[in-house]
């Protein structure tokens, strides 16, 4: 068959048309343009809300918790083997939050093909001393290089040089918070005192922003020796191994593997952070909702205009099926009216949502709480744009298929002797 | 004597309005290769149904139609679709010209639907039918632009296209005034005499009638004459 000649009968009924024709394309091209550029924001929202957490969260983190052991002695004695136990008021016994042998550990880990890195931590409960006041904090002992290349570190040391913790002896990155409340200025000498009593002096190199203010408010940065230096411990202490894989879904599964291999406590991301996940499906199928529905209003368009068209064109398609044109060709002639309406609308919706993603993503958007982001957020993914392509065929056609089913049956005789 | 190309056999249509009304009785007849036949009788009594029957474009009818000697009954919508885009040309009443189109390529639409020859051949083709009747020079124009006998000219041009196996007309001239009913009697005239054409033109009009080789006289769904 020469789809050429449908193709050229359907373009003369579309022309004759064509303002109508124009308002129905119009409709398809403004519910692309507003799906395209509302799911290029959300998942971009998604994408920098996420990054708060996930660009910072190891995968999976290994540390010694607190916790009461779950075999009491009572349950080693042999004689009460068989026997239900009941012990109240189970106390943790003085455990160190040490992780022991942890340089083979991370040997062990840096071979693991499914890691794609791993960082040495220190945390250290700390007081900040402002003249008699003394703020509680939280030092994190850090690999600099490491912390940067895992989980982008420089992002947000918004003033001094991250690099300045291993040049500079003694030195220290100060939340943006505690910054504040000491008063100090990159430069300065601040004093902190640790839970065993010592006092140590420090030197600011930098100030570090996280976006979450409770965060900065508390935690601060030093380099691994530094800390291992003001708890008075050796350089092998570490309290945590933090782990980044390749592949984030295999965390919750690794996590329980090295929680036995290293008999240590280990925490994925997935359990750590699960409420993000949460608020990214449900913005997602927000965006979803709004297209879906912007399509099928222009759908209802599409079958409208098509409607109008065959009522109008009756006679045409009469005198077709006399002179030899089957009722597949009419409805082939009526789908390719519906589908070019859906491919020229959808594709300039494609451009529009392009246009309307990259005006949004040089709208100005300042918050202290984000300091490296200067713009609304925009995922440019090309899967928005395949999914929106192959979602305004989809309606087209279907918006179409009725008006040409209708189209194809009509009996030529009825129409003619109606004359 | 030249041969059959189309043939009925005992065809009976009735329409349920509501109760059974007959509409074509017993239609049996032949129609030869190159025959002129002129179709008569009083309004209502079953020419137009008969049309469409021989034309293929209703079905629901009961009796054999043989075109060419093969049975018409039980091909399929496209089959049949196929067979009057080949072998039927049809002019009605009204000229169903496409105003989307020029008048050449509305000519040509059938031949393009043929696909026997290339789009350029055709539209050759096309132009020698419209000079044939006498229209190549609006060929550029778009049917709204023509009179009503220029356009029921083209319509004709356009049955003629595929070179049908018979040309079928339902009063083509009984929307046209004296002059234009004369140009176009004498297009279909010129068409039997000089091509040979098969020819089977419902009419009203007695003079006509009586001008073409055969006429059939129905009455009340019946044959009565020819
Ligand atoms: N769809 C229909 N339903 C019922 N009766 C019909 C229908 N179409 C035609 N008829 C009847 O069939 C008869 C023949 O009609 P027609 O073939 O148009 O006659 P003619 O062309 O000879 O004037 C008429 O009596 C007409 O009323
Ligand atoms: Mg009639």
């Amino acid at each position: 068959m020469k789809y050429s000649l449908l193709l050229d009968i359907a373009r003369a009924l579309l022309l004759a048309r064509w303002k109508q024709t124009l308002v129905a394309a119009i409709g398809v091209t403004f519910s692309i343009t507003m799906f395209i550029g509302l799911l290029s924001f959300m998942s971009g929202l998604n994408d920098l809300l996420d990054g708060l957490i996930l660009n910072r969260t190891p995968h999976i983190r290994l540390y010694n918790d607190v916790k009461a052991s779950g075999k009491q002695p009572v349950d080693l004695a042999a004689e009460y083997n068989g026997y239900y136990n009941f012990v109240h008021s189970v106390k943790p016994k003085n455990r160190r939050q040490e992780i022991y042998n942890n340089t083979p550990i991370i040997a062990k880990l840096k071979s693991d093909a499914a890691v794609s890195g791993v960082a040495p931590k220190i945390v250290a409960q700390v007081f900040y001393n402002i003249g008699v006041v003394s703020l509680t904090g939280i030092i994190n002992g850090i690999d600099p290089q490491e912390e940067n290349r895992l989980f982008r570190f420089q992002d947000y040391v918004t003033g001094g040089n991250y690099q300045d913790l291993i040049h500079v002896p003694n030195s220290i990155i100060l939340g943006k918070g505690v910054a504040e409340k000491m008063l100090a200025d990159i430069g300065d000498v601040i004093q902190i005192t640790t839970p065993k009593g010592a006092r140590i002096q420090l030197k600011v190199v930098g100030y570090f922003e996280s976006g979450l203010q409770e965060i900065d408010k508390i935690q601060s940065y030093a380099s691994i020796g530094t800390t291992q230096k003001l708890l008075g411990e050796s350089d092998i202490y570490i309290t945590d191994i933090q782990i980044k894989l390749k592949d984030l879904s295999l965390a919750p599964e690794l996590a329980r593997q090295y929680e036995k291999l290293f008999d240590v406590d280990a925490i994925d991301i997935q359990t750590a952070n699960s409420q993000y996940e949460t608020g990214s499906s449900i913005r997602s199928l927000i965006s979803y909702s709004v297209g879906i529905t912007l399509l099928i209003v222009a759908g209802f368009g599409i079958y409208n205009i098509l409607n109008m068209m065959i009522y109008e064109k009756m006679d045409s398609i009469a005198i077709l099926k006399a002179t030899g044109f089957s009722g597949r060709d009419v409805n082939r002639i009526f789908t390719a009216i519906a589908l070019s309406i859906g491919i020229f609308g959808g594709a300039l919706g494609l451009a529009f949502g392009f246009g309307l993603s990259v005006i949004i993503d040089h709208i100005p958007f300042n918050t202290p709480s984000l300091p490296t982001i200067k713009t609304y957020p925009i995922n440019y993914s090309l899967k928005y744009y395949l999914i929106g392509g192959m979602f305004s065929v989809l309606t087209t056609y279907l918006a179409g298929y009725f008006p040409s089913r209708k189209a194809s049956r009509i009996d030529p005789v009825s129409i003619i002797r109606g004359k | 004597m030249s041969s059959t190309i189309l043939q009925t056999k005992n065809i009976y249509k009735s329409f349920q309005d509501p109760v059974e009304i007959p509409v074509l009785i017993d239609i049996s007849l032949s129609i030869n290769q190159g025959e002129f036949i002129s179709v008569i009788g009083k309004s209502g009594c079953g020419k137009s149904t008969l049309l469409y029957v021989l034309s293929t474009m209703d079905t629901d009818y009961q009796g054999e139609l043989l075109i060419e000697g093969e049975r018409m009954r039980g091909k399929s919508e496209a089959e049949l679709a196929i067979v009057r885009n080949q072998k039927i040309g049809f002019v009605f009443q009204f000229h169903y010209l496409l105003n989307e189109f020029s008048v050449l390529k509305n000519v040509m639409l059938p031949g393009l639907k043929l696909g026997k020859y290339a789009a350029r051949e055709i539209e050759d083709r096309s132009y020698e039918k419209l000079k044939m009747l006498g229209i190549e020079k609006e060929a550029l124009k778009k049917p709204n632009q023509l009179s009503g006998g220029q356009k029921q000219r083209v319509a004709i041009a356009r049955a003629m296209i595929n070179d049908p196996l018979i040309v079928m007309g339902d009063e083509p001239t009984g929307n046209l005034d004296k002059k234009n009913s004369d140009i176009v009697f004498e297009t279909f005239q010129e068409l039997a005499t000089q091509f040979g054409q098969t020819l089977l033109i419902v009419t009203h009009d007695n003079e006509f009638a009586a001008r073409t080789q055969r006429t059939i006289e129905m009455q009340d769904g019946r044959i009565v004459k020819g």
